[in-house]
């Protein structure tokens, strides 16, 4: 029998259907959903760990966030002018810094900071203690990220500024404070907000800096109950907690987007 | 005191020398037109007045200071002179308002107030004082290049550079920027100006340079120009530009 083409993509479409639906119904029927419920769903330890999920934990894992982001957005900010900078050195510093930087997994820099500045230096601590060597260790890899999504905006923001700014008798670094920099930073407003989603959980690697009770973030915290319990639920609260910052997050950078898209 | 003066100017980007050594003197009060074919150095001609592109060789005085001198102070120059560029260039970001004011304030150091107030009357002067508070991109082209214009003269600049300042337009909005231009040329403002419009040339400038294979091939009262022109390549020039392509129907 011959099909026409039309008839041959549906039904190779309709296949699709139920090879999906198939897979769904397989994997639902398989899992035992009593087990299920009593690893990751149990009400009453979720519940007891409130309200120290939020006011300790999610609270110290948005502090490491923003911490960490404006380091980085300053480090980044410098390192974005330094490689454009008129002066050899400046450029090949900062070239050699984003290189080096986001090449090292993020684990091994906090480990150097944590570990490896305390034996440096012995007789000089961090200042902030915790809160200080998390935000170094993971800004510093930031930088080397935002530096060069700066970089692209900085190049973005067309010749013509530069010129009607240079035209009036503003002075290089005027032209790029006032007129460029503001220009570029709405270009790079969406990418650096992925850039705060991906601190925000990054800030789990913060556990390797011995955190405290005090200083504890949403994944320690969340180790720590399940140990405690024996009973993975508390991983499930972490996450649902990790979503309720980072979906609205994307939802803004979504929206960042679209607007930029009716502007252009 | 010139105005301009240009003396031997060459500019190269690359193997292409652009500009082969342009004479020119513009005195005070003059409105020079530049015109000439696409490719001619006209534009580089005028951006190297402002130091917008460096000269590969010769000199270029703004009101007797050298500005082709490493030790100039090019952004002391730069505040006397009023730019216009072809693609508006108005700063996205900031409102109508604040573009005309930021460089009074950062530049000059003007207070607010007092910047606000130049800035009002410039916009009075090309009849957009509703606008203050639009951004750029709520505006048309023939806005965007009077709010331009009036940006250059919220500086009180010496003289004016325009650069094509009606290529870009729409033909019905290129008028309006003309008439602007127009008018600061009967107040007596120091002008160069390269353009397409053959009209305003005739009617409005003082000279006319016809600029051909980066040299001034001819120059002259427009009367003389667009009347008697005495080379064999500006008769030509003209006469591809002023005779519409004749059409069979």
């Amino acid at each position: 029998m011959k099909l026409k083409r039309r008839q041959r993509q549906r039904l190779g479409r309709v296949a699709g259907y139920v090879a999906f639906a198939a897979i769904i119904l397989v994997a639902a029927f398989a899992a035992d959903w009593g087990q299920l419920h009593d690893a990751f769903f149990r009400w009453d330890i979720a519940t007891s760990m409130f309200p120290d999920a939020v006011t300790v934990a999610l609270r110290n894992t948005v502090i490491y966030t923003l911490l960490a982001f404006v380091f980085g957005l300053v480090l980044g900010l410098i390192l974005a002018l330094m490689r454009r900078s008129s002066v050899a050195p400046y450029r090949w510093f900062a070239r050699a810094y984003i290189e080096l930087f986001r090449g090292l997994p993020a684990l091994l820099v906090l480990f150097m900071v944590g570990y490896g500045i305390p034996i440096a230096f012995p007789n000089r601590e961090i200042p902030g203690g915790v809160y200080g060597s998390v935000t170094i260790g993971l800004g510093v890899t930031a930088a080397a990220y935002m530096a060069e999504t700066i970089r692209a905006g900085i190049q973005a923001v067309p010749k013509g500024q530069w010129e009607a700014a240079r035209s009036l008798g503003m002075s290089h670094t005027r032209a790029m404070v006032s007129i460029v920099l503001p220009q570029a930073f709405r270009i790079v407003i969406p990418p650096l907000t992925n850039e705060i989603i991906l601190l925000t959980k990054d800030t789990s690697l913060a556990y390797v800096l011995g955190v405290t009770a005090g200083t504890i973030e949403l994944t320690k915290f969340a180790g720590d109950a399940l140990n405690t319990k024996v009973n993975p639920t508390p991983l499930v609260v972490a996450g649902l907690l990790y979503l309720a910052i980072t979906l609205p997050l994307s939802q803004l950078v979504r929206w960042f987007e679209r607007r930029a898209e009716r502007a252009a | 005191m010139s105005a301009i003066v240009l003396n031997g100017v060459r500019k190269s980007f690359g193997a292409n020398e652009v500009l082969r050594g342009i004479d020119l003197t513009i005195e005070p009060g003059e409105v020079v037109c530049v015109i000439g074919p696409s490719g001619s150095g006209k534009s580089t001609l005028l951006r190297c007045v402002n130091l917008l592109e460096t000269p590969t060789a010769g000199t270029v005085h703004v009101g007797g200071v050298d500005v082709t001198d490493p030790d100039c102070d090019i952004d002391a120059v730069r505040r006397r002179i009023g730019m216009v560029f072809q693609q508006f260039n108005l700063f996205g970001h900031l409102s109508v308002r604040d573009n005309l004011t930021i460089a009074q304030r950062r530049v000059l150091g003007r207070s607010k107030a007092s910047a606000v107030e130049v800035a009002r009357a410039n916009l009075a002067r090309v009849g957009l004082s509703e606008k203050a508070g639009a951004y750029p991109a709520q505006l048309s082209g023939g806005q965007q290049q009077r709010v331009a214009i009036a940006r250059a003269l919220s500086m009180d600049p010496e003289l004016m550079l325009f650069d094509e300042p009606t290529s870009a337009l729409d033909p019905e909005l290129v008028g309006e920027v003309l008439a602007v231009m127009r008018g600061l040329a009967d107040e007596g403002m120091t002008m160069l100006v390269v353009t397409h419009e053959m009209a305003f040339a005739r009617e409005v400038s003082s000279r006319v340079v016809f600029l051909d294979g980066g040299v001034v091939a001819e120059q002259g009262p427009p009367a003389q120009i667009f009347g008697a022109p005495k080379e064999a390549r500006t008769a030509a020039f003209l006469k591809r530009v002023l005779e519409p392509t004749h059409v069979d129907l």
